[in-house]
């Protein structure tokens, strides 16, 4: 890796402010920003962790019954605090990596990456949650904007998530073999007014919504009423060494009729 | 007391103590006063030739200490191949030049182009990027028949074509076997992949290089199964330093598998440069420079044909193989698909006629050569798969098939010129049938299509050559080495044994198993005998660790010195006893003379060799040091029949092995845990071969599947608890030991008994059209092969 320096500030406006020098980046849990350094991949001058800010940690329900995440919340924190309200994103948590991720990932990492195979980008967007920011809060339709590719702006720190809590939901993770990343995620929220469906690991545009299956589940929650739909377009899917975007296509249907029979 | 630390004890490994609590030493824990680090600037393009390297701007970055590219290393010997293939015509195989640092063209991503040798690594890596290439990049030979078309893009531009070599085997046996194809009552054919595997031991290589100016001596410490190996040929052939100023350490090596045995660029340019910057020079590879630097496995494009007769013997077998050997032959390359290969075409069956085809092809991709099993995991999956489609076709239960036609009386002279010396392939088949529960196997399939799995039993028998080799018959096929082991069973003044070794152990377990059979031999216990290997200045010339050779040549080796060492105690213990030589007998550490309670301990006898007071000093020397060097008569053949149980989702295509046994003979055994353990790493192995490791390349020649989030390793919850036996033991007929080898078994044995295992899940759910799927049998492959 190249030589960059190193701050570890206390509170989200020393870190903003370190963030506004040129080429000074967020660290949070490292997972994946350390191994592209180390690939020099990236050389930012200043890494600006998050750890050690108390104010974005953490998992509570709100007043109005929302599930709110610090954005440097790790998985293993999630999996485990998420379990009793909110089992569907605890248990998305609980498979992401192994141990040693998960204690070091965060939910703001994962989410301003935003990986094209990545668990919680499906969480998010198939909840409708608001990613809160040190700036302003970001619907999570509006957020996720491709590959790589989100609402943030630069030295913009995600502070929280606030997941409405659905009825019932679940996600389904086909692994790819070797990353054990998603091939094809799905998460499947019911609420009260309507169902929704996010996919993640598929398409060339990163996470989306598959707004067939979720009218569908609207009016019928059950795997049956997914048989009857055929499965989402494969052209525009990612087509490589572990599947077509055809095989891709035919699994987001297969894990999104899982998901609805395992939603609790 | 003897008994429970010699042969048959399943001991405790030693060595697992110091790896287990972080003392190991290996070749990165060792670190030169005033070492500087080298990195490997390498090509990004698959094939294009090298008009400008500017390293000016990076010769003054700092900490550089200097810059080497190829033109360093003109006049300087390349790395050479060990095996030299003699060709269908006659003709020797072409044989490239294969320089340390390209020169001229580079030939596939991954090639070093330049070498930075720094203060720290990382200036090192800063340096590099400074360095400006020119390279005109030419079209990539990737695919293997588009390499041998006529006007294909030559790899190298010296030789005559991308064709290494084309081999027939037995030439002599080609009309006879096209005759008896064209006569048969039926023929199966099969066409298929043996997919490229990148062997990926724990620890990546390691290579550091250093010059003492006093006594203008160079050590190479390196992560070798095989360090005199590397001293001869790098020694010898590419630098220049005869072996008595070169020493070549292999101290813990963190798993080989293969990709260890050979001499690498990388090892000769740290030599090469500690001389010349007369300080040491040390390498360390990245997970992603092994990817595409270490010799990968297999790649094979085959097709087979099995004839059989309307009673369904089997009648003749026909191979026609591509070989990919990469853009350069690595060590042992050309011999992997040829003599490790074609000698096993019969398997365990008494086909009369065999002909066997291996087209070698040169490719801008890694080199490839010997991994886990070498050509015999080839031979047996295509061998094995034909076998279970004839079955298939013929509407007989394969079990049957294959013993009907199983060689039954040994010694078995087969078509391809090898001589099976002992084996009993019902009886490893019967004990499979015992311990894979092949009669609750319909029970199993029920409960699985309850939960709308589709379950499938593969079967497959193996038979390997290994114990490698005998160094005559191995030199006429083309061998520019000897195969033979050495030992040293140094007797020390109280009694303690120091065994010097030329086999080498890197995961195998040989500081416990070996010090078993001295332990037997003399009636002591095992404590009392040390290994020591990997290092050329204190163990005699030998050819190491591979070929599952280590206790069938080198424990023999030992076995032959540990022998002298008795014959000349006794000439001691009977001048201490006053007895007659014919009349001391040794038994359990005692020496005794026959029918009396005359005795003397070993410990007496041992320090009378060193104390010679009493001694008879005109008839033999002091001491109590023996060197033997053990050349084999013949490959020893282990054998076996595995079954692997598999469910598949036929929602996904998702594999799931839920039950793996193996019923192995590999002759006498010297420490059962051990064998169990080697057993279980080759099914794992053999289960990622089959499932999971992918090594692809795109038409570019861009490594697809250059670090682990691509390549799939087997993981533990890839594999499921497995039921292995080793009871079926006919001992090797020509060793002393008796042993066969068990090293590579499961990587051989098990990838076809997967791969039957899942076409027989597909046919159980009426997929009855698929008769192949090519390895590694992933979701998305199985759902394509299920969709008509
Ligand atoms: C072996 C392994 C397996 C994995 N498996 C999975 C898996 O199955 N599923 C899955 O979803 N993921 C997986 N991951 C990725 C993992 O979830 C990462 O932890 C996550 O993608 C990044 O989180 P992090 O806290 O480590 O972020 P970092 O690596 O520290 O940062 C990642 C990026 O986000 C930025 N960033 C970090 N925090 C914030 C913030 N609060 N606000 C704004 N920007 C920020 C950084 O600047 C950087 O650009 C795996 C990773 C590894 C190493």
């Amino acid at each position: 890796m190249y030589n960059f320096d190193l701050v570890r500030p206390t509170s989200i406006d020393e870190a903003v402010k370190a963030l506004g020098e040129e080429d000074a980046q967020p660290l949070a849990g490292g997972q994946t920003l350390i191994p592209t350094l180390k690939q020099r991949l990236a050389m930012p001058t200043k890494l600006v962790s998050l750890t050690g800010i108390a104010d974005i940690k953490g998992v509570c329900k709100t007043d109005d019954g929302q599930l709110a995440i610090g954005g440097g919340t790790t998985h293993g924190t999630v999996a485990k605090e998420a379990m009793a309200d909110f089992p569907g994103l605890a248990n998305l948590a609980a498979n992401v990596g192994d141990p040693a991720v998960r204690n070091r990932g965060t939910i703001g990492g994962s989410l301003a990456n935003n990986d094209p195979s990545a668990c919680y980008p499906a969480a998010a967007l198939g909840t409708g949650a608001t990613i809160k920011t040190n700036k302003r809060e970001i619907a999570a339709d509006d957020y996720f904007q491709g590959m790589f590719a989100t609402a943030l702006e630069e030295a913009e720190i995600i502070t929280e998530v606030r997941f409405p809590i659905p009825e019932k939901s679940n996600y389904q993770k086909f692994e790819q073999q070797a990353s054990r990343f998603a091939l094809v995620g799905v998460f499947v929220a019911k609420y009260a007014d309507g169902v929704r469906v996010a996919v993640t690991g598929a398409s060339n545009e990163g996470v989306f919504r598959w707004s067939e299956a979720e009218s569908a589940l609207s009016s019928n929650f059950s795997a049956e009423a997914i048989d009857s739909l055929s499965a989402p377009d494969g052209s525009n899917m990612i087509s490589d060494l572990h599947g077509s975007g055809d095989y891709r296509a035919h699994i987001v249907k297969v894990m999104t009729k899982r998901a609805v029979a395992a939603a609790s | 007391m003897p008994k429970d630390t010699g042969i048959g004890a399943s001991t405790k490994r030693r060595e697992d103590v110091r790896f287990l609590t972080g003392v190991g030493n290996y070749t990165d824990d060792v670190n030169i006063y005033g070492q500087a680090y080298v990195h490997f600037l390498r090509s990004d393009v698959a094939h294009g030739r090298i008009k400008n390297i500017d390293t000016s701007a990076a010769s003054g970055m700092p900490g550089v200490v200097r810059i080497f590219t190829g033109a360093d290393f003109e006049g300087v010997g390349g790395i050479p191949c060990g095996w030299q293939i003699t060709d269908r015509h006659g003709n020797p195989m072409q044989e490239p030049a294969h320089p340390v640092l390209a020169q001229g063209k580079v030939r596939h991503v991954g090639d070093p182009i330049a070498a930075i040798v720094a203060e720290t690594l990382e200036e090192a890596r800063d340096a590099a990027e400074a360095i400006e290439l020119d390279i005109e990049e030419l079209p990539a030979v990737v695919d293997m028949k588009a390499a041998v078309a006529d006007g294909a893009t030559k790899v190298h531009d010296d030789l005559e074509n991308n064709l290494c070599y084309d081999w027939g085997f037995v030439e002599e046996n080609r009309e006879a076997v096209d005759k008896a194809i064209k006569e048969a009552a039926h023929v199966t054919t099969l066409e298929l992949v043996n997919n490229r595997l990148v062997a990926n031991p724990m620890e990546p290589r390691v290579a550091v290089g250093d010059y003492n100016r006093a006594d203008d001596m160079s050590t190479l410490y390196t992560t070798s199964q095989n360090p005199h190996v590397i001293r001869l040929l790098m020694g010898a052939f590419v630098l220049g330093i005869p072996e008595h100023k070169l020493r070549v350490v292999a101290p813990d090596v963190g798993g080989g598998f293969g990709t260890k045995i050979f001499h690498y660029a990388e090892e000769a340019f740290c030599t090469f440069a500690a001389r010349q910057l007369k300080r040491a020079v040390k390498w360390t590879s990245s997970r992603s420079e092994a990817f595409m630097s270490d010799a990968h496995g297999r790649d094979h494009v085959t097709k087979i044909e099995l004839a059989l007769d309307k009673d369904n013997n089997f009648t003749a077998i026909r191979t026609e193989t591509y070989a990919n050997m990469g853009a350069y032959l690595s060590t042992f390359a050309p011999s992997v698909p040829t003599w490790l290969h074609g000698t096993l075409m019969a398997g365990n069956y008494k086909t009369p006629l065999i002909y066997v085809n291996v087209k070698a092809v040169f490719t801008n991709t890694v080199p490839v050569d010997a991994y886990r099993g070498a050509g015999r995991p080839e031979a047996t999956f295509q061998l094995e798969r034909v076998v279970d489609k004839a079955a298939r076709e013929l509407g007989v239960d394969p079990v049957a098939l294959r013993r009907q036609n199983f060689i039954t009386e040994f010694p078995y002279s087969t078509p391809v010129a090898v001589e099976y010396d002992t084996g009993d392939y019902d009886a490893t088949m019967d004990k499979l049938q015992e311990i894979a529960d092949f009669a609750g196997f319909e029970a199993r399939r029920k409960e699985s299509e309850k939960r709308g799995k589709l379950r499938g039993l593969g079967i497959n028998c193996y038979i390997e050559a290994c114990g490698i080799a005998p160094s005559n018959l191995v030199g006429q096929l083309g061998a520019r080495a000897g195969l033979y082991e050495s030992a040293t069973v140094r007797v020390n003044a109280t009694g303690g044994i120091t065994v010097m070794t030329g086999s080498h152990s890197h995961g195998q377990g040989h500081e416990t198993s070996f010090p078993q059979v001295v332990a037997e031999m003399l009636g002591i216990d095992a404590s009392m005998v040390e290994i020591v290997h990997g290092d050329t200045a204190n163990t005699p010339m030998g050819m190491g660790t591979y070929g599952s050779r280590s206790i069938a040549v080198g424990g023999s080796a030992m076995v032959r010195a540990t022998e002298k060492i008795i014959n000349k105690a006794k000439k001691i213990a009977s001048h201490l006893l006053e007895a007659s030589e014919a009349d001391i007998e040794l038994k359990d550490g005692q020496f005794t003379v026959a029918g009396t309670d005359k005795s003397v301990a070993w410990g007496d006898v041992t320090l009378a060799a060193y104390v010679p007071h009493n001694y008879p000093l005109e008839d033999i020397e002091p001491g109590l040091e023996e060197t033997a060097f053990y050349d084999p008569a013949n490959f020893t053949y282990p054998s076996g029949a595995y079954a692997c149980e598999v469910e598949v989702d036929p929602e996904t295509g998702k594999v799931t092995v839920e039950r793996f046994a193996a019923a192995d003979d590999f002759g006498n055994i010297i420490n059962p845990m051990i064998v169990s353990g080697q057993v279980h790493g080759g099914i794992a192995q053999g289960v990622g071969q089959a499932l999971l490791e992918n090594c692809a390349y795109d038409e570019n020649g861009q490594l697809l599947s250059a670090s682990y989030m691509d390549y799939a390793m087997p993981r533990a919850d890839d594999v499921p608890f497995y039921q292995v036996d080793h009871s079926c033991q006919t001992p090797c007929t020509h060793n002393p030991l008796g042993v066969k080898g068990c090293g590579e078994a499961g990587a051989i044995g098990s990838p076809p008994a997967v791969i039957n295992a899942v076409i027989d899940a597909l046919h159980s759910g009426g997929h009855t059209h698929v008769e192949h799927i090519n390895m590694p049998a992933t979701p998305a492959r199985v759902w394509a092969a299920m969709q008509k």
